[in-house]
């Protein structure tokens, strides 16, 4: 038996953008266990519901996080779209899925760029990073914003993409998809990368089921579940396949993830042959009343809002349970056993959001 | 049991366990457990939500203010982190969670939990 | 060559391309027309009602009623255009250009040249006011006891 020894990770680390703190226990140089605590960026946005009408929390939902800042907006108000009985014009709900897409290109696209940075593939990672570059680029054409869009709003959106603006973005999008291809293809066949990731934290499907893994981490593990498949949004009118793989290690999540990418721009596609030309907002009236949950599929994974509503302006309870915070456990899973020098990688493949998960 | 809306089911405590064990032997995947306060009632409501594959189901428990809540996380590990997060910031004492993290989840400069200043 | 060494490919591309990034102080950053850069506000259009004030979400905007100013601290604007979307005459406007960074908060003030309507036992100001050009015409017609009076 080697000695045994606590290691303080983070919350400062190269590799993490965000603050996290793990306490890895270990013997020699395997990992035995590692107890996570977060709480570094805790902002207290869901007690802020009672100091904030319901319809400045759009707002303050979007500021949960800065890459998934859209779906969070989304997710809070088609939970309150569902408390009032709002039907949301067709087009709005293409409009969101557009950008629902987009978010995810955008942030499968940095995770790339963050994980070719971790194990050390500078040049990679700024390649990723220049292919995201045009995402953001798109969405401050059509949004006005870069990260944080405030496009939402209760019964639809608030800025309509013009026709010719979306044929734009998807002959951009074509231009992009084969360069996309071209770096993508560097992360599946490369040695180097190979090396660093094939047969290292393996999360097996039962262990993914048993720990509430979500999104990514559970496809990576072979398990068929994408909340898009609930059709929220104009999802119901799309034709896409859930990417899966068997292989269950950190490859299998990179693969996963990379299968989105393309997916997304096909999704993308899609919407934008299909989009109707409807109103893009409906007036919203009245005081919520009633409780409603949504699930959301985002980039990282499945994203949960609940929100109780009293009849006044302020809501009871707006809860978030955000993918990294259930993916968590599952980290902690295939932290056990793993080399200790592994474990920025790790932390790595579940695409840690640490303010999402603090709130 | 009884159901209050779709998938939403209302349990009483001595129902959890069972409800628990039905949904692991299922293989169902623990979504969260939200913690609430609403002010109008002044109770805590304890919402377990379970999902497999798409189906969902919600388990609400009502619990009064000084009463404490039996842990499933012995039986769903990732039930620690949601219990630990319960007590922390919601003030709800959880009984005999498997790894107890003292109010150490977070790591807040305020004092936790927050329902406290609200009440004063 | 492409499967064993895949980023070669990429390297020899990178050698002879120009860069990605902008020569940024030399090459000014073009924004798109939407861009949420700042607020702005038509300050002959307020009637100082206050409803941006209220539904600020950072609460960076304050209107002075009395004092016929309105102040927005550009550094607390987090740029959501709740403002502009809750202005109930359109005044305000989000446009491009951020607000540069400086040593401290400034408040950002305009003096607001509205008039509020004369009490209603006074109702002979309205000819007066349907005469003055700055005045909205919609409001000055259809609501000829509630408009602005003549500037001073």
């Amino acid at each position: 038996m080697g000695k045994r020894s606590i290691v303080p990770y983070g919350p400062q680390h190269p590799v993490l953008p965000e603050p996290i703190h793990l306490d890895l226990v270990l013997e020699d140089e395997k990992v035995l266990a590692a107890i996570p605590s977060i709480g570094f960026i805790h902002r207290g946005l869901e007690s802020l519901t009672s100091k904030k009408d319901f319809n400045e929390m759009v707002y303050v939902a979007e500021r949960i996080c800065g890459i998934c800042s859209y779906m969070h907006g989304m997710g809070y108000c088609m939970a309150l779209e569902d408390i009032m009985n709002v039907e949301v014009p067709r087009r709005a709900e293409f409009l969101r899925t557009i950008w629902c897409e987009m978010s995810r290109l955008h942030s499968h696209l940095l995770w790339l760029g963050l994980l070719a940075d971790g194990f050390g593939f500078e040049s990679l990672f700024m390649h990723s990073w220049r292919l995201r570059e045009r995402i953001l680029d798109m969405f401050e054409a059509s949004t006005g914003g870069r990260v944080i869009f405030s496009v939402n709003t209760i019964g639809g959106v608030l800025k309509d993409m013009p026709n010719d603006m979306l044929k734009d973005f998807v002959r951009q999008l074509d231009e992009m998809e084969k360069e996309i291809r071209d770096t993508t293809s560097i992360f599946l066949n490369d040695y180097t990368v190979k090396s660093r990731l094939v047969d290292v934290g393996i999360l097996t499907g039962e262990d993914a089921i048993r720990r509430g893994a979500v999104g990514p981490m559970m496809r990576a593990s072979g398990i068929n579940v994408d909340m898009r498949k609930n059709g929220y949004a104009a999802y119901n009118e799309i034709d896409f396949e859930v990417i899966t793989s068997n292989k269950c290690d950190s490859y299998a999540r990179c693969e996963v993830r990379i299968g989105e990418i393309f997916q997304s721009i096909d999704i993308i596609r899609q919407a934008v042959a299909k989009i109707p030309d409807t109103e893009i907002n409906t007036k919203v009236t009245g005081m919520p009343n009633g409780e409603s949950i949504i699930r959301v599929e985002q980039p990282r994974g499945e994203a949960f809002y609940h929100v109780r509503a009293n009849g006044t302006k302020f809501l009871d309870r707006f809860r978030v349970r955000t993918p990294t915070f259930a993916n968590i456990p599952a980290l902690t899973q295939t932290l056990q056993g793993c080399q200790y020098g592994d474990v920025p990688l790790l932390v790595l493949t579940i695409d840690p959001c640490i303010s999402c998960t603090e709130r | 049991m009884q159901e209050i809306k779709k998938d939403m089911y209302l349990i009483d405590k001595a129902e959890l366990l069972q409800v628990i064990m039905e949904k692991k032997n299922a293989l169902w995947r623990l979504c969260q457990i939200c913690c609430s306060f609403p002010k109008a009632e002044n109770h805590y409501e304890v919402t377990y939500s379970f999902a497999n594959g798409y189906d969902f189901a919600n388990y609400r428990l009502i619990v009064e203010k000084d009463e404490d809540v039996p842990s499933i996380s012995r039986v769903y590990k990732s039930a620690i982190y949601y219990e630990n997060e319960m007590h922390e910031l919601w003030g709800l004492n959880v009984e005999n969670i498997k790894v107890d993290l003292h109010d150490k989840l977070y790591r807040i400069d305020v004092e936790t939990p927050f329902i406290e200043k609200e009440g004063e | 060559m492409g499967q064993f060494l895949p980023f070669t490919k990429q390297v020899l591309k990178n050698l002879f391309s120009a860069p990605a990034t902008t020569q940024y102080p030399f090459v000014a950053r073009e924004y798109p027309e939407r861009t949420r850069g700042h607020v702005d506000i038509d300050k002959d259009n307020c009637i100082l009602c206050g409803m941006c004030m209220r539904s600020c979400p950072p609460g960076a905007i304050n209107v002075d009623r009395a004092g016929k100013t309105w102040t927005i601290n550009r550094f607390d604007c987090v740029q959501c255009g709740y403002c502009v979307e809750k202005c109930p005459k359109k005044c305000l406007s989000i446009t491009p250009g951020y607000q540069e960074p400086g040593p401290e908060k400034v408040n950002y003030s305009v003096d607001v040249p509205y008039e509020p309507p004369k009490p209603a036992a006074k109702p002979a100001a309205a000819p007066a006011a349907a005469a003055k050009p700055a005045a909205p015409a919609a409001n000055a017609e259809a609501k000829p006891a509630e408009a602005p009076a003549p500037q001073a």
